[in-house]
């Protein structure tokens, strides 16, 4: 088991907002890391900042063994780390199946290629066999914009999915989703990333989503990991739970 | 589609009036021009400087001839081309840094530099007179009078055919849709891994050739360059034809630029002072009415027919 990420002493203020403040921690390959923290406590500045779309102030980020300090989305993302947003980052003017297969053209290192059609048999296979692992088949043919909040959220997942990541950043991949449906979708997710046995790490609000799925957990409070170990241990914390419930 | 068009206008050329010809001569050499903005503009992106690209294919093939003595009309084509090309290619290292009102204004002002030079080196260009361009060659010889008009005509038609159907592939490949992808969600680009810069500069490029290419077909026919080629305005009547036209789809260009050369010169007979007004009034009709141009109103009637083999737009 080789350590995929590891981030050491990671800072960054927003002026007086501490939203990393001395981070330290390290992932090992296969692991589903669930994070969890009140309200602006600093789980997006932390994907942000392992995905170079903020720079640290202070500390460094390892991937697979390599200084990734620095580098900019672009080049972290081809070196293998995926990410998914909390408000889903999608093409608005593009169907869901052309979303799915903008995503594997570059992947393939194709985006540049001018005389063959996107839409390829091959290409056009694989999209829609990840939109169905997804659940997003019968909407494949469906412009994004029109799409429910959950369904954009777990197509922006898939997305980032699709890229065949090494490592997979998950920022609240349920939370537009209804209460009714979360279980369901979370079910589905955790199968699909588990079979593909990519390392992913996902920020989550609810308490009883990271309790089931998760297999580790690190608590956030103000840019600080407050608490990190199996959700059934952390979770039971006094501390954490006022943490947790006080603030957020 | 497109060769249907094609072999209507060729077969319909020889019978028509010969300023028809002239007049269809430049509405197809000018479509490439707006055709490559049109490019632009489908990553989000408008360029108010064209005219620089359009100018310096004029002047380019002004050039090959008097001091190369190059005659061959497809060469002098291609030069204009590659002049374009070249020039976007130094400006698009600056440019496609840059978005929106930026990209936009710095265009014009380069393009406002090249038509300061075109006038300040007058010993070199000619100044405000320009530079004549004489009659061109087709495979070493000079057409007879009454047919260079046509021997032009199907030179641009047939220069024409290849770029709309060679862009029509483009706007369906991988970087077609990266293009629409960037202008959509520049982030998420990144975040799959894409090269936002990247596509723009190479698009840039491209569309600053086709600006060059249109310059060198326009110049053969009327016989002169002049540095109103690469002024604002001219920059501005490309941006006009392509949201007039339609930039949605490929054939936008050609029937808006085609149309629009129409009704200016004819305007322009009836009622001299104002045609602009006209002109003004239609684009304003086309925008509250037909936001995405012209040629949506076509598309429409196809995508009933055939839905993924022309529409590129969403099918929401
Ligand atoms: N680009 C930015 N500029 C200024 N302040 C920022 C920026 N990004 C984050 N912050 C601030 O940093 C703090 C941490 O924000 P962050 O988005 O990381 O929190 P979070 O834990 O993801 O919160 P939430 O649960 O609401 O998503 C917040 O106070 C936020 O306002
Ligand atoms: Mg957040």
């Amino acid at each position: 088991m080789g350590v995929v990420l590891e981030t050491v002493e990671l800072t960054k203020y927003f002026g007086v907002v501490k939203a990393a403040d001395g981070i330290s921690v390290r992932v090992e390959e296969g692991e589903l890391v669930g994070i969890i923290g009140p309200n602006g406590s600093g789980k997006t500045t932390f994907l942000n900042l392992i995905t170079g779309y903020v720079r640290p102030a202070r500390g460094s980020i390892w991937y697979r063994g390599k200084d990734i300090t620095g580098l900019s989305p672009r080049v972290v993302t081809r070196m293998g780390i995926a990410r998914s947003f909390q408000i889903p980052q999608l093409y608005g003017g593009l169907t869901v199946l052309e979303n799915m297969l903008v995503a594997l053209a570059i992947r393939a290192g194709r985006s540049g290629e001018f005389w063959r059609p996107l839409q390829e048999d091959a290409r056009l296979e694989e999209a829609m066999q990840t939109l169905s692992e997804f659940g997003l088949e019968g909407a494949a043919a469906q412009g994004v914009s029109s799409l429910a909040e959950g369904e954009r959220k777990l197509l922006d997942v898939a997305l980032s999915f699709a890229l065949k990541p090494r490592l997979l950043l998950l920022d609240e991949p349920t939370s537009g989703v209804s209460v009714k449906d979360k279980f369901e979708v979370m079910d589905r997710l955790v199968r699909v990333l588990k079979s593909s046995g990519v390392t992913t790490v996902f920020v989550e609000h609810d308490l009883d989503v990271v309790m089931r799925y998760a297999e580790r957990v690190l608590v956030f409070q103000e840019g600080r990991v407050i608490a990190d170990g199996p959700p059934g241990i952390v979770l039971s914390d006094a501390e954490v739970k006022s943490a947790i419930v006080g603030t957020g | 589609m497109q060769w249907a068009i094609v072999l209507l206008l060729a077969i319909v050329a020889p019978l028509l009036p010969g300023w028809t010809v002239f007049l269809l001569s430049v509405a197809l050499a000018k479509a490439l021009v707006v055709l490559g903005i049109g490019l632009l503009m489908r990553g989000g992106l408008v360029s108010f400087g064209h005219g620089m690209y359009y100018a310096a294919g004029a002047y380019g093939v002004a050039f090959a001839m008097k001091l190369m003595g190059i005659r061959e009309a497809l060469v002098l084509a291609v030069l204009g081309l590659v002049a374009g090309g070249l020039l976007a290619s130094v400006l698009g290292m600056l440019l496609a840094r840059y978005r929106g009102l930026f990209f936009a204004m710095l265009n014009l002002a380069l393009s406002m530099m090249v038509y300061g030079a075109l006038l300040k080196f007058y010993w070199v260009t000619g100044g405000t007179d320009g530079m004549a361009v004489r009659q061109a060659t087709f495979g070493g010889f000079v057409p007879p009078a009454g047919l260079l008009r046509v021997a032009y005509f199907y030179l641009s038609l047939g220069v024409v055919a290849i770029v709309v159907s060679m862009a029509h592939r483009l706007v369906r490949s991988p970087m077609g849709y990266l293009l629409r992808a960037l202008r959509d969600n520049e982030v998420r680009v990144n975040y799959m891994g894409g090269w936002v810069e990247q596509t723009i500069y190479r698009v840039y490029v491209l569309s600053g050739g086709l600006a060059g290419l249109g310059g060198s077909l326009v110049v053969l026919n009327v016989g002169h360059a002049v540095p109103d080629f690469a002024y604002w305005s001219q920059s501005g009547e490309f941006v006009f034809v392509a949201l007039f036209g339609g930039y949605g789809h490929v054939l936008g260009p050609l029937s808006g630029s085609i149309l629009f050369e129409f009704v200016r010169s004819y305007a322009y007979k009836v009622s001299p002072y104002t045609w602009q007004l006209l002109l003004g009034a239609m684009l304003a009709l086309v925008i509250l009415f037909l936001p995405e141009g012209l040629w949506s109103l076509v598309e429409r009637r196809m995508a009933r027919r055939d839905r993924w083999g022309w529409s590129w737009r969403p099918s929401s």
